[in-house]
């Protein structure tokens, strides 16, 4: 394992410390280009936030990480290792389903609409993947789930299903239920967008005390405040490319491009 | 914000008298009162000529309502109905399956399957598996080296009893597949997300999280599926497979009390259709209970999800 990392650090010039490393990262619906080169270094145990106006493709650059969706161009790789395939020579070939699930389950992601399994108890939620696809005896996943329902601070809701919680309860459950898998980066769609305001707070919290405890993240939002308080790099992405990036703090005090001026003096 | 707002207003005692006088006089509705007293003068004639036309001979059904060969019928058309619903929601949930399938061929041999099997009507199959023996006399199976492994004459296996249940089962199946389809179509596509990016495979998927929450939109019409079924299962009396209005008929043709007994038939009809809607009821309140709310900030994540839906789009 520690050897395929080591060839692609090599070959690709990967810094020791990368979790997620993307160069030249291209998506294409047919004729539609989503995104036209992407490259992106989110370091261990840093924040990556990415901003930009909707259909940028910032969120489509997230669902290529775990690869929901297939890269058209350019590669991208977590931990050093390519998600999607097997590098051999210089050929890609694509895995096979069951090893593509392994590896997509040390990549936890969260989504603007929570998509907690709704038929399913908030236990069981947390419990269904730990059990079913890491095989981890019943006791000790139910375990697990509890210490993490207290540390998002819902230890009293576990018997409830989603449709009993709030859009932030719900939240917090889903981050839950994704470090039930004790992945090794985080990856955040929009996390508050569905929220109404006096709920956003509740997850920003816990996202802050996830990032606080050395949690790898990529989180794309459109909370700036966030941003400049927790992220490491800011991003921000228009037209399917990264126009600037930076220290968030820097970044949004003096943005250099004219569209980075222009969305920031939107949405702040 | 500039004009403060008393926080109490002061009413004089004069006006508040005058808005406690108000009555409210309910709407007058004419149309309402001259249907009621239609339908009852309807239903009162109706009752009148079933319980006054000695034609029905109410006395005879009654006669005839316990009799053993009713009673016979009775069991071979539940038993019919029980197999060929289990079997065409097995076949049902598999064809539905390929029709959602990454795979263009199968999902085109699920959407052949389902348009010929809809569209020739139930009697029509009935009678062609009816006489299967006359397209293939015998079924065998032969493999190089090994020769002829069993062979069977078509006639021997093809029982009336047994070609229904092939018959009726195929039919149902393409029913019950575009039920199922539907089911999964409405299990939101974020579901299958989530549970891919935890890393659980297409097939686990299938099973755990989009089966179980199509349930609750495949099940009412499910129910109504099989009390169709039930009814439906009454075609094989053109085979002579001795279901309940088969037995009936032959009782009748014997002593012509045809109305009599087909009062008989319609009354167990009704009596099993009554037991199967009373037990789809409980079925669909267990596979609904993560949507019973016991608490009030449902109201909150009802509208969120409105409002994400607007979202989406």
């Amino acid at each position: 394992m520690s050897d395929v990392k080591s060839e692609n650090r090599a070959r690709f010039g990967v810094p020791a410390d990368s979790m997620v490393f993307a160069r030249g990262v291209r998506k294409t619906y047919g004729q539609l280009e989503v995104l036209k080169g992407v490259d992106l270094d989110v370091p261990e145990g840093s924040v990556a936030c990415i901003i930009g106006p909707s259909g940028s493709g910032k969120s489509t650059f997230l669902r290529c990480i775990n690869h929901l969706e297939k890269l058209s161009g350019g590669i991208l790789l977590v931990d050093s290792q390519f998600v999607g395939y097997d590098l051999q020579g210089d050929k890609l070939y694509e895995v096979k389903d069951d090893l593509l699930c392994r590896r997509r389950a040390e990549i936890g992601m969260l989504f603007q609409s929570f998509n907690l399994f709704s038929h399913m108890t908030v236990m069981e939620n947390l419990i269904e993947a730990p059990t079913q696809v890491r095989r981890i005896p019943l006791d000790q996943a139910k375990a697990e789930a509890e210490v993490l329902l207290r540390r998002v601070g819902l230890a009293d809701k576990v018997d409830r299903y989603p449709r009993e919680l709030s859009g932030g309860q719900q939240q917090r459950v889903a981050i839950a239920r994704a470090m039930a898998m004790k992945p090794k980066v985080l990856l955040f769609d929009e996390p508050t967008s569905a929220l109404d305001p006096e709920l956003v707070g509740e997850v920003l919290q816990v996202m802050r005390d996830l990032a606080e405890s050395g949690m790898t993240m990529v989180v794309v939002t459109h909370e700036i405040g966030f941003a400049r308080e927790i992220g490491d790099q800011l991003v921000f992405m228009d037209g399917g490319v990264i126009v600037e990036r930076g220290t968030p703090r820097e970044m949004i005090a003096n943005p250099t491009s004219p569209r980075t001026r222009e969305f920031l003096s939107r949405v702040l | 914000m500039g004009v403060a707002h008393p926080t109490e207003i002061d009413i004089e005692p004069g006006a508040a008298a005058a808005v406690s006088r108000l009555i409210v006089v309910p709407q007058r509705r004419y149309g309402i009162w001259i249907g009621t007293a239609f339908a009852l003068l309807l239903a009162f004639l109706i009752i009148r000529a079933f319980a006054s036309n000695p034609a029905f001979a109410w006395g005879t059904a009654a006669g005839y309502l316990f009799h053993p060969s009713i009673m016979r019928g009775l069991g071979n058309t539940l038993m019919l109905t029980v197999i060929i619903m289990v079997l065409a929601i097995v076949v049902g949930t598999v064809i539905a399956i390929m029709r959602v399938s990454p795979s263009p061929v199968l999902r085109a041999f699920s959407g052949v399957y389902v348009w010929f099997f809809r569209g020739v009507p139930a009697l029509i199959q009935l009678i062609f598996w009816f006489n299967l023996s006359l397209l293939v006399r015998e079924i065998s199976l032969t493999l190089p080296f090994l020769g002829t492994l069993f062979s069977v004459r078509t006639n021997d296996f093809m029982t009336p009893f047994f070609s229904a249940v092939v018959a009726l089962s195929l039919c149902e199946a393409g029913y019950m597949a575009e039920i199922i389809r539907a089911g999964i179509k409405s299990v939101p596509s974020g579901q299958s997300e989530a549970a891919s990016a935890l890393g659980m495979p297409y097939r686990m998927i299938l099973k755990r999280i989009t089966l179980p929450q199509a349930m609750r939109f495949v099940l009412p019409p499910t129910g109504n599926e099989a009390i169709n079924l039930l009814k439906m299962t009454s075609l094989v009396t053109f085979i002579a497979v001795d279901d309940l209005f088969y037995t009936a008929q032959s009782i009748y043709a014997r002593t012509f009390e045809t109305i009599p007994l087909l009062i008989v038939v319609a009354f167990w009809y009704l009596a099993v259709v009554s037991i199967m809607s009373v037990g789809q009821h409980f079925l669909e309140r267990h596979f609904g209970r993560s949507d019973i709310r016991r608490d009030p900030l449902t109201m909150r994540a009802l509208r969120n999800a409105i409002s994400l839906r607007g979202l989406a789009r």
